[in-house]
């Protein structure tokens, strides 16, 4: 508790000035609504939130396992043979440094326009790609070199030493890829939602979109709170099994 | 040794070469089935580079030869302990074994003595982060004798722990090596003068650029060696003459004090 105390408190603190402030000033809502409006907002529009949170958190879930299982297969692939990571990694990078909103419009056409939501897993999947590429891949490649040279002088198969060496030291940093890439994920959705948004998907980027079509500025903040909301919780159930590989790892 | 044997393994002549860098060798050495040698040596002498010939970790030299006898089998204990940080002491002892396609419940089984028999019979759950260094590095030893080597190499695998520890370690190195029947060959890797003579039945010493052998000297006693061996003059004058030998061999002028870990790996 002595642990979560000292932000709560700042939160609480950053709060009470904001609506101290709004009420002083007289600043009108549709400018910046109190904290007490966007919680009415949040009570409100609960239903409806709930849906777009849900939807949201299942198109970044479906991209997160759809870029785990490529990423992680490809850096799997690629580990074996040297000339093949040298191949596949600047290709990786590119899609790294490429802006996902500079490819939604693409991908939107690819997809189909009538299929929204498919292209936001695809742009979610593509931003959180990298971190899982390249966590395995270096992940793969950390075990103690000394340890390599000791499964070559017992001759190992390759089966062996993916399974027996390479794969367990991978553990820690696939969860630090998982890690890295939830959050990228959620945000890769929000954004190709924006891209794409034309009500065709229901995410919470579109509450956002909608609200602010509207001047409904505690709506907005509404939706973002649970946007935020989402980020911590996905970022905290990942961190927890992160640090459980570790400690069981070390 | 009575019988004509052939060796337990051999480096004749090989000369290494790498972009950027002075060749080294030719390097020699012959190892004499169950005999101890220590090779001493300066940082970047190609000890390491030898030893890794003589297990077959490096790829075939373009010039020169490396014999080892067929059917052999070879340990290697490290620098570090080099244990897999996820696995308890049993499982990273059984390795080798299961490696090799050994059955589990006997590769488990004769883990858990070779872990008794350096002393670690009652930790064989304990995590490697669980142990410390003079345990962890009896567990690598225990690791690389499970399989019943015919050859023993050990690259400078106790610089790291105090010289209580160290001593420890070499009696039980000693104990382990005269209880087996055939008693495996050792080359054992130091920059320790005192600990070469007391440990080997032979010490040859690298020159520090080239890698070639320029000394070989027969270190005198009984193996393993009596109590109080450390005070024997015998034993004081061969670690003299060890230290000029190793002496010459270094460079001319050495601009910065020997380290003990090694810079060679």
């Amino acid at each position: 508790m002595t642990r979560l105390a000292p932000p709560l408190l700042l939160t609480a603190l950053l709060l009470a000035a904001w609506e101290i402030a709004c009420r002083v000033l007289a600043v009108p809502p549709w400018f910046l609504p109190p904290p007490s409006a966007v919680v009415i907002a949040l009570v409100d529009r609960a239903p409806i939130l709930a849906a777009s949170a849900a939807a949201t958190f299942w198109m970044a879930l479906q991209a997160l396992m759809a870029a785990a299982l490529l990423g992680g297969g490809l850096a799997l692939a690629v580990s074996m043979n040297r000339s093949a990571e040298r191949a596949v990694r600047p290709l990786a990078v590119a899609l790294q440094v490429t802006p996902v909103v500079a490819i939604a419009p693409l991908v939107l056409i690819w997809t189909g326009l009538d299929h929204a939501d498919r292209a936001v897993v695809a742009l979610a999947a593509a931003v959180a790609f990298f971190p899982l590429f390249s966590g395995v891949l270096t992940g793969l490649k950390s075990a103690d070199p000394d340890l390599e040279r000791l499964f070559d002088l017992y001759g190992a198969s390759p089966v062996q030493r993916l399974v027996r060496l390479r794969l367990p030291a991978a553990l820690p940093f696939m969860l630090e890829g998982l890690r890295v890439a939830s959050g990228l994920a959620v945000i890769g959705a929000v954004v190709a939602e924006f891209v794409s948004g034309s009500g065709a998907t229901q995410g919470l980027a579109w509450r956002l979109l909608e609200s602010g079509n509207r001047l409904r500025t505690a709506d907005m903040l509404a939706a973002l709170v649970c946007l935020m909301v989402m980020g911590l919780a996905l970022n905290t159930v990942v961190g927890a099994l992160e640090r459980r590989a570790r400690t069981s790892a070390r | 040794m009575a019988r004509r044997e052939d060796p337990a393994a051999s480096v004749a002549g090989v000369v290494l070469e790498w972009p950027g860098r002075p060749p080294l060798g030719p390097l020699d050495l012959t190892v004499e089935p169950g005999e101890i040698v220590a090779v001493v040596g300066a940082s970047g002498a190609g000890k390491s580079t030898l030893l890794r010939l003589l297990a077959g970790l490096e790829p075939a030299p373009a010039q020169g030869a490396v014999t080892r006898q067929s059917g052999a089998t070879t340990g290697f204990v490290f620098q570090a302990p080099t244990l897999m940080p996820w696995a308890d002491a049993l499982t990273n002892v059984a390795l080798p074994l299961e490696l090799a396609g050994r059955p589990r419940p006997e590769a488990r089984r004769r883990a858990a003595e070779a872990l008794s028999a350096v002393g670690l019979g009652d930790r064989l759950a304990a995590r490697p982060r669980q142990l410390s260094g003079g345990m962890a590095m009896r567990v690598s030893l225990a690791r690389a004798l499970v399989t019943d080597p015919d050859l023993l190499l050990l690259d400078e695998p106790f610089a790291a722990l105090d010289s209580v520890t160290r001593r420890r370690l070499i009696e039980d190195l000693h104990r382990l090596w005269a209880a087996r029947s055939p008693r495996p060959a050792i080359v054992f890797v130091t920059h320790d003068v005192e600990e070469a003579v007391y440990l080997a039945g032979r010490a040859v010493v690298l020159d520090s650029a080239t890698g070639r052998t320029v000394a070989a000297l027969a270190c005198p006693g009984p193996l393993p060696r009596p109590d109080g061996w450390r005070a024997e003059p015998d034993y004081r004058v061969v670690v003299e003459a060890l230290a000029a030998a190793l002496a010459a061999a270094m460079p001319a002028t050495i601009t910065a004090p020997m380290t003990a870990s090694g810079a060679a790996r």
